[in-house]
């Protein structure tokens, strides 16, 4: 999903800076509001941080023959809503495109939109339409973070589209495209990245109970069952 | 408790197994390359020039070792909070079972 620096028009690069610029500087603020007014988060900020870190930087390979990256926002944006991870989103894709040579600045605002604002919004999303139709917290989870993984690239597809729509096709043309590129390879990748997210929240629901009651994540349990989750 | 464990193990195992499976699946036939890179290949080859440039680009070796250090780093400091929480639920009072 990383879009190379320098490979959309200006234009198109200024506009989507325009465009993740708000969340990302909501999402800083959010980031400061919940570590001032609930010190104890900072444990879990840093997991859902350092599971972005993680997952972004590995390239994995698919059944198309190809390789990509899965994205890790999905459990961050469950834990502590999407703007937290429009921040610690783009703090990774800034650290790729400065010394990895990996995305780009003039691409930053671009990516930053589709990893770190559409994909941990449609996870969330998911997370929570799964939640109110009634799916357990895993069920949950692992839509939540496939379906983050997953639409971050759709989302790469449609702004490369934007930029080079097809000479005859236009732009659904050029969207089919893209889509073909990173859509069929990422699928296997976001379902081994839901099931990560499944074995995560599996080690939190035992071991930081107390943080997911308060995050709402676990209803308050008057009687603790070890491990029922 | 067993039965977690059983849950845990077949999570991992379906993880490993989804990533190795297309490595063999195929007999080392496919190069996999990255989808990043094919999307700048197919679009350099349609005439776009890109119009700016990495302001530092690291050589193929330290560019796979910077990237090994984001996933030591992201996984030293998961591994840091998983270990932190479990050893504070060990410790707490009442903690029998486990």
């Amino acid at each position: 999903m990383h879009i190379a620096e320098g490979f959309l028009p200006a234009g198109h690069a200024a506009a989507w800076t325009v465009a993740a610029a708000p969340f990302v500087v909501h999402g800083a603020r959010a980031v400061v509001k919940e570590v001032r007014e609930n010190p104890d988060s900072t444990l879990l900020l840093g997991a859902a941080g350092a599971f972005t870190f993680v997952l972004s930087a590995i390239k994995l390979p698919s059944v198309t023959g190809s390789s990509s990256h899965p994205t890790g926002t999905g459990p961050g944006a469950v834990l502590f809503r999407p703007p937290v991870m429009a921040l610690l989103g783009t703090v990774v894709l800034l650290f790729q495109a400065l010394l990895l040579a990996h995305g780009g600045l003039t691409t930053l605002g671009a990516n930053a939109f589709a990893f770190a604002v559409v994909g941990p919004w449609a996870g969330y999303g998911a997370y929570r339409l799964a939640r109110g139709a009634g799916a357990g917290l895993l069920p949950a989870v692992f839509a939540a973070v496939a379906l983050a993984d997953l639409a971050t690239y759709v989302t790469t597809s449609v702004q490369l589209a934007l930029a080079f729509p097809d000479a005859e096709s236009g732009v659904a043309g050029a969207l089919l495209k893209f889509l073909g590129v990173f859509a069929l390879t990422q699928i296997p990748l976001a379902i081994g990245e839901g099931l990560l997210g499944v074995l995560l929240f599996r080690a939190l629901t035992t071991n930081a109970r107390p943080e997911l009651e308060r995050l709402g994540i676990l209803a308050p349990a008057p009687t603790p069952t070890g491990g029922s989750a | 408790m067993t039965r977690r464990r059983i849950v845990t193990a077949l999570l991992v195992l379906a993880v490993v197994a989804l990533f190795v499976l297309p490595l063999l699946l195929d007999g080392g036939t496919s190069e996999y390359g990255g989808t990043d890179a094919a999307v700048t290949e197919e679009l350099e080859a349609d005439g776009y020039a890109p119009w700016f440039d990495s302001l530092f680009s690291p050589s193929g070796e330290v560019e796979s070792g910077l990237f090994a250090l984001q996933a030591a780093l992201g996984g030293g400091v998961l591994g840091y909070v998983l270990g932190r929480l479990r050893g504070r639920r060990a410790a707490a009072p009442g903690a029998g079972e486990q």
